[in-house]
């Protein structure tokens, strides 16, 4: 589905720095960032952080069927990355095949295009992986 | 809290049913439960229906509403339910918690999806709403790329087999050619699926649950009640429900669905049962490596043992528990919302033993199992003879 300005404007820090929230007391770090903690809701006092970018692949497929926006760019492979600061989130692993990777690789965060079938020609862009 | 029973029950065929819309379909399946019930419909107190997507897939909201009208139901008050593909689960524990708490004393419990009017990639971007939009769907993911992410660290961490993620669709195929409202009506070999289309790897095309048009009913009373109308009710002895987190990976864990574990365990507590007094369950295979999940979470096999259980055949009709009679969700086919309710038809007619040619043997205690997403809802009801 197409975000509008607003959403990508909104997403800017996490989605281009991996802008992330951090409980100071607890050591606890949310990416995607959350505003409340889970864990100890509104005793914590999130504050920001940014995380490195650097981490391994817990589990990934190659995806040939494509959604709606991103016909132009299958097949491509998808991870869930454990980044070595604890969170993990789901990416793309850009410039390989499902059979270069293996659960355990190393991979840093690269800046991409995500997609670009915004009717009007907004352009989204985030993060994706390589492997190092 | 009065003790619940269903007393009638009622559901469309599932599959591409280009000649009937999303009204249709429910009203097929409201009036063959009311007809099973042998009621009228002016007994009727409250209506619950679980639907997941009716405005990306036909362009409809309120839905509680516009099914009271043309059920003929009006002024009653009708509520939609809706999480994912649990929207039935969570239609029926709706109506079970309305009759219990004595808050109504006949109510009906629907679930309807109409699905084949889009095109298929805007069904995969509705589906895609049980997920995390700005965070899974955004980089990337279908509800199968979500589901290989899962199926992959499994055969990681369990040495799981693609040939044993097949034998789940297997089994499901030939337990829904015995079943006249199944989508499937034929019989698949292990090569049919490993041979398929790999959609998300290592799932393939055969994997995964397909598009299907249907909808079920089922009609809920105080189990005393239902006993001076109703020749066979069904109690109802157990009904929870448990969240996970929205995203496959903010959880500590992939290869388990902890919503499924802490439903069940509240359920098997309510019902004062264990696993291994359950007969028959209907269980969630939105994709083959799901029933493998569902099994190993709600205790029939353990962690890592479900793959090959399977395969060597012990979730077979009749054989050490019967998984997915109808089908399951793979070969009977899955209108997300109807989904839910349609595991307890089908676990209705296995208890009164009706259920024609997929008979399980002196069924007596059954359980559904209903998630939504990729297992931040669970919905687990279990039913006794």
């Amino acid at each position: 589905m197409a975000e509008n300005i607003a959403i990508t404007w909104r997403r800017i820090p996490e989605r281009y720095r991996l802008e992330a929230t951090r409980d100071p007391q607890t050591g606890e770090i949310f990416f995607p960032p959350r505003v409340l903690s889970p864990t100890r809701r509104r005793k914590a006092k999130l504050e920001k952080i940014t995380l490195s970018g650097q981490g391994e692949i817990y589990s990934f497929t190659q995806v040939n069927s494509a959604p709606a926006g991103l016909e132009k760019t299958t097949p491509y492979v998808l991870a869930i990355i454990k980044l070595i600061e604890g969170p993990m989130l789901t990416a793309q692993v850009v410039e390989v095949s499902e059979k270069d990777v293996k659960i355990g690789d190393k991979v840093d965060v690269i800046f991409r295009k995500i997609r670009s079938d915004d009717p009007e020609g907004l352009l989204h862009y985030g993060y994706k992986f390589r492997l190092v | 809290m009065r003790k619940v029973a269903i007393v009638g029950v009622g559901m469309s065929k599932f599959g591409e049913e280009w000649g009937r819309g999303f009204r249709d379909l429910i009203i097929d399946a409201g009036k063959k439960a009311m007809e099973d019930a042998n009621l009228q419909g002016s007994e009727i107190d409250a209506l619950y229906c679980g639907t997941m997507a009716p405005g990306p897939l036909i362009g409809q909201e309120h839905a509680g509403a516009l099914l009271a009208d043309w059920m003929g139901l009006n002024p009653i008050p009708s509520t939609r339910c809706e999480a994912a593909c649990a929207s039935g689960g969570v239609a029926l524990r709706q109506g079970y918690l309305a009759v219990a708490s004595g808050a109504h004393d006949c109510v009906v419990v629907g679930g309807v999806e109409k699905m084949t009017d889009v095109s298929g990639p805007d069904v995969v971007s509705a589906l895609g709403g049980a997920g995390d939009q700005e965070w899974e769907l955004f980089a990337g993911a279908t509800f199968p790329a979500i589901y290989a992410l899962i199926a992959r660290r499994h055969m990681h961490d369990f040495n799981t087999t693609e040939e044993q993620m097949a034998s789940v669709a297997v089994k499901n195929h030939l337990n829904a050619s015995k079943n006249k409202y199944a989508q499937f009506q034929s019989e698949i070999t292990i090569d049919t699926v490993l041979n398929s289309k790999v959609v998300a790897s290592p799932l393939k095309v055969f994997d995964c649950s397909p598009v299907t048009d249907g909808a079920a009913t089922a009609v809920l009373m105080p189990l005393d009640k239902a006993k001076t109308i109703c020749e066979q009710p069904i109690e109802i002895l157990a009904s929870a429900q448990a969240s996970d987190t929205l995203s496959l990976h903010d959880r500590k864990s992939l290869t388990e669905l902890n919503a499924t574990k802490v439903a069940s365990k509240k359920a098997f507590e309510q019902a004062k049962l264990s696993p291994k007094d359950i007969n028959l369950a209907e269980v969630h295979d939105c994709f083959t490596i799901a029933e493998i999940l569902a099994i190993e979470d709600l205790g029939f096999f353990k962690k890592g043992e479900g793959a090959k259980a399977t395969q060597d055949g012990l979730t077979a009709l009749n054989s050490q528990i019967s998984i997915n009679t109808s089908g399951g969700l793979k070969g009977c086919g899955h209108p997300v919302g109807a989904t839910g309710i349609k595991q307890a038809v089908e676990c209705v007619w296995q208890l009164r033993g009706q259920a024609n040619g997929r008979q399980v043997k002196d069924a007596e205690v059954a359980l559904t199992h209903n998630v939504g997403g990729s297992g931040a809802t669970c919905v687990v009801h279990i039913l006794k003879k």
